[in-house]
């Protein structure tokens, strides 16, 4: 057996991890500024958000230049942010027969807005025990996005995954089929405008002696509508002092 | 002269060594492996896209039933997602609470993986054993949650009742009468950690136990050194987490390096490979069953001397007390607010994740402000193990395989989501 890491691991190595986090930012500011990349921070996290055509380049020096060395890509994920901020129960009349618990589904898509799909990626650096999240925005009617299999191997499945859920397409992926989804599936299940129970539900039919799919027969209900509410809590300084004034 | 054809044969879906539902599309040169190609999905649930239309809250039983030989460890990453959105921590108690159940599930993991591990390649009695302490340990799940595999035990602001002062006990049936009873339920007649430290004590002559039956066995080292072997550099392209890259000789473990819970506070030891074949995997699982028993041990020191509070006292996120509802109206209008809508985190995105047995397992969670989470990315540590099948038994036998799958510990629930 090998080491056993009291020396190479200690408990005090996320120690100063803010001071750590803001230097991240910083480097990246400083590394990235000529290629249009933003760089945000929030809940302890950095993200820097790259343009869909500057992602090899980036991601590239992520792994291999210093201070960043991004050894591991620990996830890849699409995001669809098509109804993004919208709540279910926002109208701007009131009826006089009330509100309904049904909710109207989320039918069709104002989807004008050119990016609409974005990939995130998760990046973890082993050697300086850092992470780093990555969002590229794709665009809506073609998206289409290099692969970073080249760089990152674990990319294979987790851009298969997107592919198959949000159809976003990745460029230089040698294999991108389906993964999670049946053989001849059709559609990207987890775009905001595929229903949740689906389009088609299957059965064995004994005449025919063999399965049949058939449009789904169950409508689709809401038992918990989407609702947003500005709590209190998550007031900002100025206004919870603005309410103590009124009060 | 006939033409020379690589054989293509399918392993699974329907295969005790499968591990569930995993559909293997092999590509043969006599008995050598050429392609591996795993086909997934055929548990896909969607459970993401599920908990895009729930509540919160009511998407940690799906945690439960990603990984569902690590319960409680999935609910971890889920919950500490959530709070680190709300910008909540749980009580101290809780935090504890947690490391002690995040330990329990990874001896619980481990065992199982184990027992199928070894049945694969051969070894039917180490199965028996494993289960047998398992037994154990779901036992524990049940007192605390009342439910001995989905437990729904953790909650965004601690856990969700604190620990019992009686261990649940044996009755006498049909099938056990009198002294058996007596003798089954001698260690439970304290309290829930009493329960728990009895195990504690046994444990290492078990696992002891365990490694009598293996870890010099011909057979299991013929089966297992130099199979799958992964370079630390592979490993890390590869995207592995947990064991898989502890085997390769990376000394990476999140309870250390990104400590969570109150792992910062215990004493304990990561064990690395140095080969990074399924034996040096082996032997890393089985120090961290001891190291796992080590933690536990310090667990129930402190939860004895420490009571306090289990869960935050904040009733926008928390449920009220059963007491508290009767009369109280602030705290009856609070718990109908929080099953009929749920609470509304900030807007904002945010990144946990968990040193689950298996490896990393992590939640991305959006959240547009609603009540529901916009996305929920969940990173299970299996996913990109298995994606690595082709390279790992590419130009091994065919047997080789099943050591390999065994080695990865998958589990569908997880992988498939």
């Amino acid at each position: 057996m090998g080491i056993s890491g009291e020396d190479v691991m200690s408990s005090d190595a996320q120690k100063g991890m803010p001071d750590r986090l803001e230097g991240l930012a910083e480097d990246l500011a400083r590394a990235f500024k000529d290629l249009d990349c933003l760089v945000e921070r929030s809940n302890g996290e950095v993200t820097l958000v790259v343009p869909a055509e500057r992602l090899t380049d980036v991601a590239t020096r992520l792994r291999d230049d210093e201070p960043f060395f991004f050894q591991e890509l620990i996830d890849v994920c699409g995001v669809d942010y098509s109804v993004y901020g919208q709540s279910e129960w926002q109208t701007d009349s009131a009826p006089d027969t009330g509100f309904g618990r049904g909710v109207q589904p989320v039918g069709q898509l104002e989807s004008k807005q050119s990016n609409r799909f974005a990939v995130v990626y998760h990046l973890l650096s082993i050697s300086n025990n850092i992470r780093l999240r990555l969002r590229v925005f794709v665009d809506t009617e073609q998206p289409i996005i290099a692969s970073v299999i080249s760089i990152w191997q674990s990319a294979d499945w987790f851009e298969r995954e997107a592919f198959d859920l949000y159809g976003i397409l990745f460029d230089g992926h040698p294999d991108l089929r389906r993964i999670l989804t049946d053989y001849g599936f059709i559609g990207h299940p987890f775009r905001k405008d595929f229903p949740l129970t689906g389009q088609v539900e299957m059965r064995y039919d004994p005449h025919q002696a063999r399965v049949v799919y058939e449009p789904v027969s169950i409508d689709p209900r809401t038992l918990v509508p989407r609702v947003t509410r500005d709590d209190n809590r998550y007031l900002s300084e100025d206004n919870a002092a603005q309410d103590a004034s009124d009060a | 002269m006939p033409e020379i054809r690589n054989y293509t044969i399918n392993f699974g879906p329907q295969h005790p060594a499968a591990h569930g539902v995993l559909r293997l599309v092999l590509e043969m040169d006599g008995e050598v492996i050429e392609r591996a190609d795993p086909h997934i999905g055929l548990l896909h649930r969607a459970t993401e896209k599920l908990a895009e239309s729930k509540p919160y809250n009511q998407s940690i039983p799906y945690m439960d039933r990603l990984d569902y030989v690590s319960m409680m460890c999935s609910e971890h990453g889920y919950v500490r997602a959530i709070e680190k959105l709300l910008g909540i921590e749980a009580p101290i108690r809780a935090q504890y609470i947690r490391t002690l159940f995040d330990e329990i599930t990874r001896i619980l993991n481990h065992l199982m993986w184990l027992g199928a591990h070894a049945l694969d390649i051969g070894a039917m009695t180490v199965f028996l054993y494993a289960f047998r302490e398992r037994e154990d340990l779901m036992d524990c799940y049940e007192a605390v949650s009342g439910a001995r595999l989905h437990a729904a035990y953790y909650r965004p602001g601690g856990v969700y009742r604190d620990l019992p002062d009686r261990m649940t006990q044996y009755q006498a049936s049909q099938w056990v009468t009198g002294r058996d009873v007596e003798i089954r339920n001698q260690a439970r007649q304290g309290s829930l950690l009493d329960f728990i430290e009895d195990f504690c004590n046994r444990f290492p002559a078990l696992v002891d136990e365990y490694e009598t039956l293996l870890t010099d066995n011909r057979i299991w080292k013929q089966r297992t050194v130099g199979i799958g072997v992964v370079s630390p550099e592979r490993a890390m392209q590869l995207g592995f987490t947990g064991p898989m890259l502890r085997g390769s000789g990376i000394a990476w473990d999140l309870r250390k390096k990104q400590s969570y819970a109150a792992y910062d506070k215990m004493d304990f030891d990561i064990p690395v490979g140095k080969n990074g074949d399924c034996y040096d995997r082996y032997l890393v699982r089985m120090e961290e069953l001891r190291q796992s028993n080590r933690i536990i041990k310090q667990c129930i020191d402190w939860l004895r001397n420490n009571p306090g509070p289990v869960m935050l006292d904040d009733h926008k996120i928390t449920v009220p007390t059963r007491n508290g509802m009767k009369d109280d109206m602030e705290s009856l209008i609070h718990h109908f607010k929080l099953f009929t809508e749920g609470y509304c985190p900030p807007v904002g995105e945010a990144y946990a994740a968990v040193e689950a047995p298996k490896g990393e397992f992590g939640c991305y969670i959006i959240s547009d402000g609603a009540n529901k989470p916009y996305r929920l990315k969940i990173r299970a540590p299996g996913f990109p193990h298995l994606a690595a099948m082709n390279e790992m038994v590419k130009g091994h036998m065919l047997a080789d395989v099943v050591a390999v799958i065994g080695t990865m510990d998958v589990v569908f629930g997880e992988i498939d989501r």
